[in-house]
C-alpha cells in the first residue's frame, strides 16, 4: 500500500470519499485531476482562512494610501494588524495607513439594530482626522448577516466628501476559503479604482500584478525590472497605492506573479483595455532569467533584450557563490511545500536549483487551473457553496483601449514560448511521485511527517511549531520567519542561507537528552559491585 | 512611524483605531487549551479559527491546536446545525481528544445557533465530553471569552456531591504559562491542596522533545473540574477576569469565593500569600519569605533609577491594574493607564489604587485605544511605555523605552515561560523595568556622563 492510501485509510468512509479527490500522487502517464476549491470538512483542521482574509488581508489591505475600515467586531481588524508582512513606505505625496488597524468595533446594540449609522461615523471621522483620497469598507460576517447596505453608505460617502469610498461585501461565510475574497476584491478594484486615473502612457509600461511585497519582495523585483529599463506603473498590492492603481490601464503589459489572487483582473483588463498578461515568476534564478526573458521578448526591442541579459548575467554573478555554497549544504534534501495559492509552485524550482526534490506539496484553496492549468478551466464547476462570488463580466473601453501586438504577433510570441495568458500549473513543475493534498490539514499534514520523513517543511505559522516539534526543520512561506526579500535574485540567497540555517542549527543535534541514549547507571546497581 | 497621528485630540466616537483588546474567542481558545486532553472548537467560519490558532502560536511560539465549524453562506442563513454534528462526529474519529470545548463568533451568534440542542442531538461516544459556551464577539473581550470558557466548563462538568475536598478553587486570571507555574509552586510551598482552572502550564510551554503529541501532559484535568463543585472556597486571581466564573460556581455549588487583583507587584502577592495562609492555615515558609526580603533589598537598591518616573501602561485590564501597583510601589507614576476591555469597574480600580498611593494627574480609560493612548504621550510624554508588542509603533515614534508585559508578545522569546507574578514574578519585573530605564540612560548621557557604576 503507498502513503497516499496508507493515510486515506485512516478516515471514515464518508470522509474518504471526500479526501480521496484531493489528495493525489503524481504518477506518470494519466492525466492527472484533482478536487479542489471546494468546502471543508467541519472539525477536520483545514489551515484555512476566510473571504474577508483573502480580501481586506491580503488583497486591499497592503494599498499604503488608504484607509481601510473593518465594519464588524474588533477581531476580524485585530488580526489583520501589521501581521502579513506586506511592507509598505509612505513619502511626501503619499500617505501610509498600513501601520494602522481601523474598526467600527461592532456592539451588542449594533447587531440589534444595524451598524450603518456607526459605520457613517467611522468614515467621517476617519475623513476629519486622517483627509485620505480613499476609504475602503471591509465587511466582517454579522454584516451580511444583519443587512448594512455597505455599498450604500460608500457611494453616499463618497458623494458627500469628494473622496473614493468603496466597499466589500467580503464576509467570512462566503465562498469556501480566502479564494473569494481575492475574486471580491478583483471586482471592486476593476469596477471602480482602475481605469481612472488620467497618466500619459509611458515606454515598456508594465503592472505587476499578485505581487503583496511580503518580505520587500516586490521591492526586490522592482529594482531589477527598473534597472533592465521597465516603468512599473503600479504593483497590485504590495507598497501599491490607489494613486497608482488608478492609471494602471496606461501600462502595456501586466505580469502575473500570484495567479490565484490576481488572474481576474488580468483578465479583466485584456478585454477591456486589450492589455496582455503573462505569467511570471520572480522565487527562483531560472524562473527569473526564463520571465525577464519573456518579458524582453514581448516588447521585442532589441536593446531591452541586451539589457536584460546583461542584468541577468550581472545579478547572477553577485549571488553565484554564495548559492553555490549552499547548494553543496542542501543537496539531496526532500522538502514539503503546503501553502495557500501559488507559492507552493514558485518555490519548487527554486528549491530544484538547490538539489531539493519537492515530495509533498499543495495548497490551502487553489483551484484545480492552479493545480493542473488554465486548460482545464472550461471543464471548472463551480458548486453551491461559490456560487454567490459575483463573477463581474467588463467590456471594451472606447477610449482607453489599445493593442501593443497584432493577433499574429501574439501567435508568434505564445509559439516562441512567452506564456501569454497561459498558465501551466503545479502540476507542470512537480517531481514524479510526490504527493499533492489540497486543502491539507492538520491530520493529513501529520501523517504524510511520518511516512514521508522530509528534511524540511514549508508552511505557515499554525503549523511551524507542530512541524519542529516533530524533529523536522520548518520555515514559513507566507511570512518567511519575519526574513525576506526571497523573490529575485538576492531573495533567492537569502531563502537559500535561511534554510541552510533551519537544517543545520546546532540545537537538532541537542534536542535527545544525553540520559536518554547513554547508561548513566553503570556501575552503581545495588548488590552489583 | 505612526506619522498619521496627529497631536491634537479629536472628539472620536466610533472609529476604533489601533485596539488594544481582541474579540471574545481567542480567550476561549486559550481558556481550552489550559484543560488536558481538549480540542478547543470554533463554531463559526474557520478564518476565525485561524486567526486566532495564529494569535496564540506567535505569542507562545508554540501549537495551539482548535478545530471549526467552518461555516458555509448557506449554514449562515440556515444554521450552522449540521456543521457542529459533522465536526463532533470528525474530530473524536481524527483527532481522539477527551473534550471539545465549543465556543462561538459573531456569526453564529448572530443567527442565533443553539448551541445546547446541538450538542445533545450530536452523537457523543461513551465516555467523551463536549462543552460549550457563547462568545459572541461583538460584546466585551477576548478576557471576556475567557472567563466565559471557564465557567463553560463548569456548567457542564462543575457537581457538588456533599462532600468536600479541602482544596481550595483557584481562577488564575488570563495570564502565561509562567505565571501560572509560579501561582502552583507559591500554592505547594504555602501546603495548599488547589485546582486551578485553566492551567496552560505544559500546554503552551510544552518542551522539544522530537516527538509532537496533540495533546501535551499538562492541562486542568476533567475529574479535578468536575471536583471544582467541592471546593472549600474560590480564590479569583484578577478581580475583573476571575470574579464572573467564581461566582457562576458559587451559584451553581455553594463554593463561596474571594476574588484579589493578580499577584503582580508586593502587596498583590502579599494578599495572595495571606489568602493561602489563611486557607491552609500553613505558616508562611522561610523560602517565600526569603523571595520577598530580595524582593524589598533589590526596590531599596534601586530606588533612585525608578523614583518619579512616569510610565503609560496598557493592556488587559487585571494585568494593567497589577503592572500599576508594582509601578507605584516603586515609585513611579503610572500617568496613563488604558485597556481596551470595556467595563467601568476597571476605571473605579485604578483611581483606587492612585488614592491609595496618594498619586494625582494620572488617566485611567477602559474601552479606549493605542491611538488616543499615542495622542496622549505626544501631548505629555512619559518615560516609559509597558504592555504588549503593538506598542513597539508608539514606543519608536516617541522614542520612548518598552517594557514587554501581557499579550499579545508576538515580538520576542522566552516572555511566557518567565512569571510577572509572585515576588519571583516582581523580581523579573523590576530587573526588566530597571534595565529598560537604565539602558536608556547609558544610551542618551554624554560620553562624559557615562556611568560605569550605577
Amino acid at each position: 500500500m503507498d502513503s497516499r492510501d496508507k493515510v486515506l485509510d485512516k478516515y471514515s468512509s464518508k470522509i474518504y470519499k471526500n479526501r480521496k479527490e484531493h489528495v493525489i500522487e503524481i504518477d506518470g502517464g494519466e492525466p492527472q485531476v484533482i478536487a479542489a476549491d471546494t468546502r471543508a470538512i467541519p472539525g477536520i483542521m483545514t489551515n484555512r482562512g476566510c473571504c474577508y482574509a483573502g480580501c481586506k488581508g491580503v488583497v486591499t489591505g497592503p494599498l499604503k494610501d488608504v484607509v481601510n475600515i473593518v465594519h464588524g467586531p474588533i477581531g476580524c481588524a485585530y488580526y489583520t494588524w501589521g501581521t502579513r508582512r506586506n511592507k509598505a513606505k509612505g513619502d511626501e505625496n503619499t500617505k501610509d495607513f498600513t501601520q494602522y488597524s481601523f474598526s467600527t468595533d461592532m456592539q451588542e446594540t449594533d447587531i440589534v439594530f444595524g451598524g450603518e449609522k456607526k459605520l457613517r461615523q467611522a468614515i467621517k471621522e476617519a475623513v476629519e482626522i486622517f483627509n485620505p483620497e480613499c476609504i475602503m469598507i471591509s465587511s466582517t460576517c454579522p454584516v451580511g448577516l444583519i443587512g448594512d447596505d455597505i455599498h450604500a453608505i460608500a457611494a453616499e460617502a463618497e458623494k458627500q466628501y469628494g473622496i473614493k469610498v468603496l466597499a466589500f461585501s467580503c464576509e467570512g461565510y462566503k465562498g469556501v476559503s480566502q479564494s473569494g475574497g481575492h475574486h471580491i476584491a478583483n471586482n471592486g478594484l476593476m469596477k471602480y479604482i482602475i481605469g481612472t486615473g488620467d497618466a500619459e502612457p509611458q515606454k515598456y509600461s508594465i503592472n505587476l500584478l499578485g505581487e503583496y511585497n511580503i518580505g520587500g519582495d516586490g521591492w526586490e523585483v522592482e529594482r531589477i525590472l527598473k534597472r533592465i529599463g521597465y516603468h512599473v506603473v503600479s504593483v497590485m498590492t504590495g507598497d501599491g497605492s490607489y494613486a497608482d492603481l488608478k492609471n494602471a490601464h496606461t501600462a502595456d503589459l501586466n505580469l502575473v506573479q500570484c495567479h490565484r489572487s490576481i488572474n481576474y483582473i488580468a483578465e479583466m483588463m485584456k478585454t477591456k483595455y486589450g492589455m496582455d498578461w503573462i505569467k511570471v515568476n520572480f522565487i527562483g534564478l531560472e524562473s527569473i532569467k526564463k520571465s525577464l526573458m519573456d518579458i524582453a521578448t514581448y516588447f521585442g526591442d532589441p536593446e531591452l533584450l541586451a539589457r536584460t541579459e546583461a542584468v541577468i548575467a550581472e545579478e547572477l554573478d553577485e549571488i553565484e557563490e554564495g548559492m553555490a555554497y549552499y547548494k553543496s549544504k542542501l543537496d539531496g534534501k526532500k522538502a514539503a511545500v503546503y501553502v495557500g495559492g501559488s507559492r507552493t509552485h514558485h518555490y519548487i524550482n527554486l528549491l530544484k536549483y538547490l538539489g531539493v526534490d519537492v515530495i509533498l506539496a499543495g495548497y490551502e484553496f487553489g483551484h484545480r487551473d492552479d493545480y493542473e492549468g488554465r486548460d482545464v478551466i472550461p471543464t471548472i464547476k463551480i458548486d453551491a457553496d461559490s456560487k454567490n462570488i459575483e463573477s463581474i463580466t467588463v467590456t471594451k473601453d472606447e477610449t482607453n483601449y489599445k493593442t501593443f501586438h497584432t493577433p499574429e504577433k501574439l501567435e508568434a510570441l505564445k509559439a516562441a514560448g512567452v506564456p501569454l495568458e497561459k498558465y501551466d500549473g503545479l502540476w507542470s513543475d512537480i517531481s514524479e511521485g510526490a504527493i499533492i493534498t489540497d486543502d491539507f490539514n492538520h491530520f493529513e499534514t501529520e501523517e504524510f511527517l511520518k511516512l514521508l520523513k522530509p528534511d524540511i517543511f514549508f508552511s505557515g505559522i499554525k503549523d511551524k511549531f507542530i512541524v519542529q516539534k516533530s524533529g523536522v526543520p520548518s520555515r514559513q512561506l507566507h511570512s518567511y520567519d519575519y526574513s525576506g526579500p526571497y523573490a529575485g535574485f538576492r531573495g533567492a540567497l537569502n531563502f537559500a542561507k535561511d534554510i541552510t540555517m533551519a537544517t543545520y542549527t546546532p540545537v537538532w543535534n541537542m534536542v535527545q537528552a544525553p540520559w536518554k541514549s547513554e547508561p548513566t547507571l553503570v556501575g552503581s546497581l545495588g548488590g552489583m559491585e | 512611524m505612526l506619522e498619521l497621528t496627529p497631536k491634537k485630540l479629536s472628539d472620536r466616537s466610533t472609529l476604533r483605531i489601533n485596539p488594544i483588546k481582541t474579540c471574545q474567542p481567542v480567550g476561549a481558545m486559550y481558556a481550552a487549551l489550559g484543560v488536558h486532553q481538549c480540542m478547543p472548537h470554533s463554531h463559526g467560519s474557520q478564518g476565525c479559527c485561524s486567526f486566532h490558532r495564529m494569535f496564540l502560536t506567535r505569542h507562545f511560539k508554540d501549537p495551539a491546536i482548535a478545530s471549526s465549524s467552518s461555516f458555509t453562506e448557506g449554514a449562515s442563513v440556515f444554521g450552522g446545525g449540521s456543521n457542529l454534528k459533522t465536526a463532533i462526529k470528525n474530530i473524536f474519529d481524527i483527532y481522539d481528544p477527551e473534550i471539545i470545548a465549543v465556543h462561538t463568533t459573531c456569526l453564529s451568534e448572530t443567527i442565533g445557533d443553539d448551541l445546547n440542542g446541538y450538542i445533545q442531538d450530536a452523537k457523543v461516544p461513551e465516555g467523551k465530553l463536549v462543552v460549550h459556551t457563547n462568545t459572541p464577539s461583538y460584546v466585551g473581550s477576548h478576557i471576556t471569552g475567557y472567563y466565559n470558557m471557564i465557567s463553560g466548563f463548569i456548567k457542564y462538568l462543575s457537581t457538588a456531591i456533599g462532600e468536600k475536598n479541602g482544596k481550595l478553587a483557584l481562577f488564575p486570571g488570563f495570564v502565561n504559562p509562567g505565571d501560572m507555574r509560579e501561582m502552583k509552586r507559591l500554592m505547594k510551598l504555602m501546603g495548599t491542596e488547589f485546582i486551578m482552572l485553566p492551567d496552560t502550564s505544559g500546554v503552551l510551554d510544552a518542551p522539544m522533545t522530537g516527538n509532537y503529541t496533540m495533546y501535551p501532559k499538562g492541562g486542568t484535568t476533567i475529574p479535578d473540574i468536575r471536583d471544582l463543585g467541592n471546593c472549600e472556597l474560590t480564590l479569583g486571581l484578577g478581580e475583573l477576569t476571575s470574579e464572573f466564573p467564581a461566582d457562576f460556581l458559587e451559584k451553581k455549588c455553594k463554593v463561596p469565593y474571594k476574588t484579589l487583583p493578580l499577584p503582580i507587584g508586593v502587596e498583590n502577592t502579599d494578599a495572595f500569600i495571606m489568602a493561602l495562609n489563611q486557607f491552609s492555615k500553613n505558616e508562611v515558609p522561610y523560602e517565600i519569605e526569603e523571595e520577598r526580603g530580595q524582593l524589598m533589598d533589590i526596590l531599596l537598591d534601586s530606588h533612585q533609577y525608578t523614583n518619579n518616573k512616569t510610565v503609560a501602561i496598557f493592556g488587559d485590564p487585571d494585568t494593567v491594574l497589577g503592572m500599576a501597583q508594582i509601578t507605584l510601589e516603586m515609585g513611579m507614576i503610572p500617568k496613563y493607564m488604558v485597556t481596551g476591555t470595556p467595563g467601568a469597574a476597571f476605571d473605579r480600580k485604578a483611581a483606587a489604587l492612585l488614592e491609595k498611593f496618594g498619586v494625582e494627574g494620572c488617566t485611567a480609560k477602559q474601552a479606549g485605544d493605542l491611538f488616543e493612548l499615542h495622542q496622549w504621550i505626544k501631548n505629555d510624554p512619559v518615560d516609559l511605555l509597558i504592555g504588549g508588542t503593538h506598542g513597539k509603533q508608539v514606543a519608536r515614534a516617541e522614542d520612548i523605552p518598552l517594557v514587554r508585559v501581557g499579550f499579545p508578545i508576538i515580538d520576542r522569546y522566552v516572555h511566557s515561560y518567565m512569571p510577572i507574578v509572585g515576588y519571583k514574578g516582581a523580581i523579573r519585573l523590576a530587573e526588566l523595568i530597571l534595565n529598560a530605564l537604565m539602558d536608556r540612560q547609558d544610551r542618551d548621557c554624554e560620553d562624559e556622563d557615562l556611568e560605569m557604576v550605577m
